[in-house]
């Protein structure tokens, strides 16, 4: 017999059950565990051509509207000793290649840009509304129904990786081909690289061959000083690079 | 303690009793309008991982293509570009591996698509082939004399 006062001490463990209810268990993907992974990527500038395959491919994958980047690709001309003032050229991202170079001589070289994935970054910790965030596999992402567009993570980024998307006016970024990734698929920008210089790594992967790369080359992050935790290791990166 | 100990402490009660008020009017409306899932894996909405990730997908990847195209792998993976990946030059085709029949994909123009390669730029790595095709062929298309899947000349391939 259900009395009055048993009816009120079974409420609330009712209502506590019912939460769970209306929430749902999460869509995961059957294969997919987000802990078991720690994505970040090597790029070899010793392999980098400058054909503009992975800005091109982005935008394909993507839908990034033209004129602006999720990845894009610089050209660097060090003349001599100047290493604090390169020349930088980046026509159109790159997405079209590049035109053979006016300056001869020096050191000249390729140089895939793109949003680093860093571990502590300076992006997701001013975002005043939690839209973006890095995720629990080592991906920055932007949620899109909660962005407002107030571009502080446009503003934060060391590395200039964020924009305002022109139509839909939240902030748009690389997600690392998020939607790719955990489908067991490599990101459209390395997947279309016909040099192999962009390599998608997983370092929660004991198996991934990044491990023994990191071991045996010399990488560098870019702006190590920052301390954000890049994890987009580039091989061979000159002193001038920024 | 008795309440009326106190001299004039109604409007205590009243004041408290508005804010319970204003408190439940404040939790019902956080309840409102917080996304179940916020929170759920850290200080953002959980459920916009599973939005990220079902995303379409353009390139089918080359795993796809060589569950078909067996015989293109065959070519390839004695020749330079073995390490190249199809959708690198064919572009994005997962469409066409959903559904093969009625969505064809174009061939490259092989004029444009090589020179984006090999194209000779001093910014390119100097192991890299590199050509200027103005002088190395001459207005002459790539596939004339190369097959892009294996790309070296062999003995008895036209020449020019």
């Amino acid at each position: 017999m259900i009395t009055r006062r048993k009816l009120l001490m079974l409420l609330p463990a009712a209502a506590i059950a019912w939460e769970y209810v209306v929430a749902g268990t999460p869509e995961i993907s059957p294969n997919y565990s987000r802990p078991e992974h720690w994505w970040g990527m090597l790029v070899d500038i010793d392999k980098c051509i400058g054909c503009g395959n992975c800005v091109r491919a982005c935008a394909a994958e993507n839908g990034v509207p033209e004129g602006y980047f999720r990845t894009w690709v610089e050209r660097y001309h060090v003349a001599g000793w100047q290493q604090e003032t390169p020349q930088v050229d980046s026509p159109n991202g790159g997405k079209n290649g590049f035109p053979p170079s006016k300056a001869a001589g020096g050191k000249n070289f390729f140089v895939p840009k793109m949003c680093n994935h860093c571990e502590d970054s300076p992006c997701t910790q001013v975002c005043p509304v939690g839209a973006t965030f890095r995720s629990v596999d080592g991906v920055v992402l932007v949620d899109e129904k909660y962005c407002l567009g107030c571009r502080y993570c446009i503003q934060a980024c060391p590395y200039g990786c964020r924009f305002l998307h022109p139509v839909k006016h939240t902030a748009e970024k690389c997600s690392l081909c998020y939607h790719r990734i955990t489908k067991g698929l490599t990101t459209a920008c390395c997947e279309s690289c016909p040099t192999g210089a962009r390599q998608l790594a997983d370092l929660k992967n004991p198996k991934d061959p990044i491990h023994e790369y990191l071991k045996t080359h010399s990488v560098q992050v870019l702006k190590p000083h920052l301390a954000t935790g890049a994890k987009v290791y580039y091989h061979d990166l000159d002193g001038s690079v920024r | 303690m008795k309440l009326k100990n106190f001299k004039d402490a109604e409007h205590l009660v009243r004041l408290a009793g508005a804010f319970a008020v204003v408190l439940v009017v404040f939790l019902l409306v956080r309840a409102q309008f917080v996304p179940k899932s916020f929170g759920q894996y850290g200080h953002y909405r959980g459920d916009a991982l599973n939005e990220l990730a079902s995303k379409p997908i353009f390139f089918a990847g080359h795993q796809t293509c060589e569950q078909c195209h067996s015989d293109v792998l065959e070519v390839k993976k004695s020749g330079k570009h073995a390490g190249v990946n199809c959708e690198a030059c064919h572009g994005p085709l997962a469409k066409h591996a959903e559904d093969p029949g009625s969505v064809v994909p174009q061939l490259p123009d092989t004029a444009v698509l090589c020179a984006r390669c090999h194209e000779e730029n001093i910014a390119k790595p100097k192991a890299f082939p590199q050509v200027v095709s103005a002088e190395h062929s001459g207005g002459v298309v790539c596939k004339t004399c190369h097959q892009p899947h294996s790309p070296l000349l062999q003995p008895g391939d036209k020449k020019s």
